[in-house]
């Protein structure tokens, strides 16, 4: 009677300790990366950083063109992947159902999420760049569009799906056609969700740099040419880190300091966002 | 065990069913079921879970519609129109037949938005008419008093009383002719309940009402004819005085005296 009692004390005990300490250890490395990426970015953050493009070497300069780059390519990749992403999700949930289609979208789609980008940056070299023949910011665009495209269709039906069906019912038992009611009703209730799957889309790809090395590459000037490589925050980050340049060093903490900040914002935005979601439903 | 039910068209009944038989798949739910719902009064459905009350009232506006392998055969007339028939209009079917479910289901919209929803899916009002109307639906509804201040606050926002209030006024604001009424207290506290008995008791002056409720004093109290089904059978179907006070079946005076179910 009293042996079982305390073996049950210390097996909890044992067990708590140790999951505890798996805590520990994950958060540790965890802060750790973000401590460094502070204080060896912080001091390199001045308006400069904004107003400048990357420098050659031994001179001063910012960031500039690669945060515009940056934001320009994020910018139209969600354009391209966040429309075909919902609909496709649209299918899935509201549509598909449990036919034979579906389930083989939906499984080549979890494959797709889980497929190394630089894959995709290879597949997109080969369909556009070799193609066209130079590297463009158009086709990083696309490569990151469809890195995000996976994260937005499983999202968009997950969130769907949560709506409830009498929901579902009770718009049609109105005699409503069926795309008003995913338009006007389970858009509507899952909107909050829908949103949240967007911005840990772009929080993703926000930081992808393999499939932008084989697309939009990288550019030393300030460009907004689509067609022409465009400079980018993680290919900079990824050349200016492998150089023998201090002020190149400085630069690539910089840009891995706001890349960091973007990211952490969007998911902590995106949090709020499903928090909401979570109390509607 | 069936009596010889042909199909006269009786002028004061608004729904005929005819042979009806519902399947799941290849399971058959509803086995050749007849009946008459009277129009402008209120038929009760009363039976032990999975009897198929719900089943046969969502044959009415052919919900079922929406979900692959459910299947009907036989005929529901509505005023002598088949509405089982392939070719029914099943937006014009469910603008004549309303329905509202067990769950209060508000639109993540304002209180006016959802009756405005339906609405406008068949007639395309100027902004007083529709304003009108709405104040006409919860009035209808007898919500107008609780929420006149308020219409603008998510339908969400409501009690569940009222929120199951709100859906009865959103099936009445499309001016429908039947309306189906799904265990429409069963969620609800007794206040609440008692203001939507007292409801439909005002509505059946201008609709016809199809009630499923598993509360029997509810069936008593509210309804004018009461069906009693048991395992997909119509077991007994007469006016509700008859059915409480000399059911001629030994199985609907076991389920009503509360021997089984």
């Amino acid at each position: 009677m009293d042996w079982r009692y305390l073996r049950r004390r210390t097996v909890n005990i044992i067990n708590l300790t140790a999951s505890v300490l798996a805590t520990v250890f994950g958060l540790f490395w965890l802060l750790w990366i973000l401590w460094t990426t502070v204080s060896y970015g912080i001091s390199a953050v001045d308006w400069t950083l904004f107003q400048q493009s990357t420098p050659a070497p031994g001179e001063t300069g910012g960031l500039a063109n690669a945060i515009v780059g940056s934001l320009i390519m994020v910018g139209l990749a969600t354009a391209i992947g966040t429309p075909i992403g919902i609909l496709a999700g649209t299918y899935l949930a509201e549509y598909g159902g449990r036919t034979f289609i579906s389930g083989t979208i939906r499984f080549i789609n979890d494959i797709l999420l889980s497929a190394p980008s630089i894959i995709i940056g290879l597949f997109v070299y080969e369909l556009v760049v070799v193609r066209v023949g130079n590297f463009s910011a158009l086709a990083g665009a696309l490569a990151l569009a469809i890195i995000m495209l996976p994260v937005v269709i499983r999202t968009t039906e997950e969130m769907l799906r949560l709506v409830p069906s009498t929901l579902r019912e009770a718009a049609l038992a109105l005699g409503a056609p069926r795309w008003k009611m995913v338009t006007l009703v389970t858009y509507r209730a899952a909107l909050s969700g829908i949103l949240t799957g967007v911005l840990l889309a772009v929080a993703r790809i926000a930081g992808e740099t393999a499939p932008l090395l084989f697309t939009a590459l990288n550019n030393q000037f300030w460009s907004t040419d689509l067609t022409r490589p465009m400079a980018n925050l993680p290919v900079v980050i990824f050349q200016f880190a492998m150089s023998p340049y201090a002020e190149w060093h400085a630069l690539a903490w910089a840009g891995s300091l706001l890349i960091t900040l973007s990211v952490l914002a969007l998911s902590i935005f995106a949090r709020i966002l499903l928090r909401k979601a979570r109390m509607e439903q | 065990m069936m009596t010889n039910l042909s199909p006269v068209v009786d002028a004061t009944s608004k729904i005929q069913v005819r042979n009806l038989n519902f399947y799941y798949g290849k399971y058959l739910a509803l086995k050749n079921i007849n009946l008459d719902i009277a129009t402008n009064k209120v038929t009760a459905f009363i039976g032990p879970s999975g009897c198929g009350k719900s089943t046969l009232l969502r044959t009415f506006n052919r919900m079922y519609d929406l979900y692959p392998g459910q299947h009907a055969t036989g005929e529901i007339l509505l005023d002598g129109v088949n509405a089982l028939a392939p070719k029914t209009d099943l937006f014009k079917l469910r603008a004549r037949v309303g329905m509202v479910f067990q769950k209060p289901t508000p639109f993540p919209m304002s209180i006016y938005e959802n009756i405005a929803f339906g609405v406008r899916l068949y007639e395309k009002l100027g902004k007083s008419a529709m304003d009108d109307r709405v104040e006409w639906a919860l009035q209808q509804a007898a919500l107008w008093n609780e929420v006149k201040d308020k219409l603008k606050q998510s339908g969400m926002s409501l009690s569940g009383g009222q929120q199951q209030r709100l859906c009865i006024a959103r099936a009445i604001a499309v001016k429908p002719e039947v309306v189906l009424l799904d265990e429409p207290a069963s969620a609800l506290d007794p206040i609440s309940t008692l203001k939507i008995e007292e409801l439909i008791y005002e509505l059946k002056k201008h609709y016809t009402i199809a009630i499923v409720t598993h509360n029997m004093q509810q069936a008593a109290r509210v309804s004018d004819y009461t069906a009693f089904m048991y395992l997909g059978e119509m077991v007994e179907f007469g006016d509700t005085n008859t059915i409480f006070t000399n059911p001629s079946k030994k199985q609907t005076e076991d389920y009503i005296t509360g021997r089984y179910g």
